[in-house]
């Protein structure tokens, strides 16, 4: 029987030739991703209390982002503790203040095609632009994780969202995930895995693809997937990935068979999608850029799993080099990395964006989640190149949050409200 | 667990809840739920902010036995536990809703706290006197004097709940096991 790529991966993992949409399996994890703010601080208690370690230490990736670096007493607390556990629990791939745990994960070799993936975080959807079939969980499931390498899962339907064309200059693929949710809803691809491909989205980047996969969060899914290709494989190998090891030489099949089914498929023209803005509190309130009229702004904010990353900062850059950020306004840069911050300031990224006046800040989740260094005061208004805009999620729980991609956070940075980074781009290539 | 405890957890599940409903609408979400700024403290602290920027006599007024009735894609967000753990904190008995984002689903029953999806969610008012009926999946709504179905909780997690939670659960799978 014809199977989609989601159901393949329940298959494996459940250690069975095939499985069927609603089945609920038992599957063997092959990598779990913890935090710091999720992770040690509660799930070390609840291992105790069930008299168990981890599982297979080997199989545990450990990040500290969310409290860092630490601002007070409790945070420092949280880190200390974190610390601590690795060493305890003898954690290895321990990643201490080196970026946000969505993009240190695949940056340091983590993830290949074909693994089961438990990720105590929501967006770890991001995990599936590598062909991983990869699952956000909360503490005390993680804390099951650990203790038996196992977890269960009703094995999800699969939407099948295609973009052909091209993206247009300017354009990124956070326009097509705010389009998306916008056009389809919070809950669209609830209990569901989205498969994302066509010829747009072949033509991404992995930090791109990533951004896609994050955001299928956002669409309610259980898992964002986009099948892999040569750019998957080179990307893994590259970051040291172990091909033929445990996971990953087989990566041909990691691609729906033709005629699986699909409960729903979404077509869409990449060519004729226009800059999109989330309006606040929420992804769904997008539109074209155009249509929010003349919104002023205090804060622009780049940062993030899904608004960080190198290519990020390259969009941000394109618009801002040569230019300034307006007067009032204030432009946050916290690169999603340290692997980001060292090759951005070694291609000249991070000048062109101090240059224009743009506000450097440490790797991590800041003020993406509210606990970190940026966060806004009452009735502030923020454009963010982040994935939420959740009232109050930022700061004050008057404070106003607009989603918009890199380029678009940049270009209402130097206009000091919300603007169409089109216009600039253009008038750089006259 | 002990026998004691492993009695009150599956309480929770065989007796009947009743309470007043709080009323929220369509996706209620995780920062509202358990907003960032109160992250860091314990919960019964972050408990007390549990959905204030939607309503602030929620934390304040909610009694023991209340009952959360929420529209589709209740729980969306962030993975954090403490959106459940924070409605547990105020006593709330269970959560009913058209629909549940799914990391939130999973927390809630993982942590014992029922969520039920209930098709016809959206026709309870706020403050309706509710008996919910969590095992066979009905919830009775005395002030309307009707009753609602709600789609029956999968086997494999009536059996955790009943055990009082994932934890007391593995627990238990675990003994066996050694
Ligand atoms: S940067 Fe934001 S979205 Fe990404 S993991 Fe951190 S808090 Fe979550």
């Amino acid at each position: 029987m014809p199977l989609t790529l989601a159901e393949k991966l329940c298959a494996k993992a459940a250690g069975r030739e095939a499985v069927a949409p609603g089945e609920i399996v038992t599957a063997r994890v092959d990598l779990a991703m913890i935090h710091d703010s999720g992770g040690p601080r509660r799930v070390e208690p609840m291992l105790k209390e069930l008299g168990v370690g981890i599982w297979d230490p080997s199989r545990v990736v450990l990040i500290t982002d969310h409290y860092v670096p630490a601002v007070d007493a409790e945070s420092a607390a949280i880190l200390d503790l974190t610390r601590k556990f690795a060493r305890r629990q003898g954690v290895e791939a321990f990643y201490d203040m080196q970026g946000i745990c969505h993009v240190v994960l695949p940056e340091r070799g983590h993830l290949a095609p074909g693994m089961f993936v438990a990720g105590g975080d929501s967006h770890s959807t991001t995990g599936g632009a590598f062909g991983a079939f990869m699952i956000g969980i909360g503490a005390t499931e993680m804390a099951g994780v650990l203790a038996t390498g196992e977890i269960w899962v009703r094995v999800p339907e699969t939407m099948r969202v295609e973009w052909t064309g091209r993206l247009g200059h300017g354009l990124a693929a956070k326009d097509i995930m705010l389009f998306l949710c916008g056009r389809l809803g919070m809950d669209a691809a609830n209990y569901r895995a989205v498969e994302f491909d066509g010829d747009a989205v072949r033509a991404l980047p992995m930090s791109e693809r990533m951004v896609l996969t994050n955001m299928a969060a956002e669409l309610g899914a259980k898992v964002g997937l986009v099948p892999p290709d040569r750019t998957t494989i080179d990307y893994v190998t590259a970051a040291g990935a172990r091909l033929g090891g445990r996971v990953g030489a087989d990566w041909e099949r990691w691609r729906s068979d033709d005629g699986a089914t699909f409960a729903e498929t979404h077509r869409f023209d990449a060519g004729a999608l226009a800059p999109q803005v989330a309006a606040p509190h929420s992804p769904e309130n997008a539109a074209d850029v155009t249509a929010h009229g003349t919104v002023a702004i205090d804060q622009a904010y780049i940062g993030a799993c899904t608004g960080a990353k190198l290519s990020d900062l390259h969009m941000a850059a394109a618009v801002l080099r040569g230019r300034k950020v307006a007067k009032g306004v204030r432009l946050l840069v916290a690169p999603a990395s340290a692997r980001t911050t060292q090759q951005a300031a070694a291609d000249g990224t991070l000048a062109a964006l101090t240059e224009a006046g743009a506000i450097l800040l440490p790797s991590g989740c800041g003020a993406c989640a509210g606990y970190g260094a940026g966060i806004l005061a009452e009735n502030e208004v923020c454009i963010s190149a982040t994935a939420r805009n959740f009232k109050g999620r930022m700061g004050h729980g008057t404070s106003k949050v607009y989603l918009g991609s890199p380029y678009t956070v940049a270009a209402s940075a130097v206009a000091g409200r919300i603007a169409d980074p089109r216009a600039l781009l253009a008038e750089r290539s006259r | 667990m002990t026998a004691s405890a492993s009695l009150a957890a599956e309480n929770t599940l065989a007796a009947t809840a009743t309470g007043h409903a709080w009323v929220f609408g369509d996706n209620v979400d995780t920062d509202v739920l358990a907003p960032g700024l109160y992250m860091k403290g314990p919960v019964s602290e972050l408990a007390k902010h549990c959905l204030e920027a939607l309503d602030p006599r929620f934390a304040r007024e909610a009694q023991p036995g209340d009952i959360v009735v929420g529209g589709s894609n209740f729980g969306m967000g962030s993975s954090r536990e403490q959106a459940a753990m924070a409605l547990k904190a105020l006593g709330i008995a269970a959560v009913v809703a058209k629909s549940f984002a799914r990391i939130f689903y999973r927390n809630a029953m993982n942590l014992a706290l029922p969520v039920l999806v209930c098709p016809e969610a959206g026709a309870i008012a706020a403050g309706d006197r509710l008996v919910l009926h969590a095992a066979e999946g009905r919830l009775d709504d005395l002030t309307q004097g009707r009753a609602f179905a709600c789609e029956p909780i999968p086997p494999h997690l009536l059996a955790m709940i009943a055990d009082g939670g994932l934890l007391p659960h593995l627990a238990k799978k675990l003994g066996a096991r050694a």
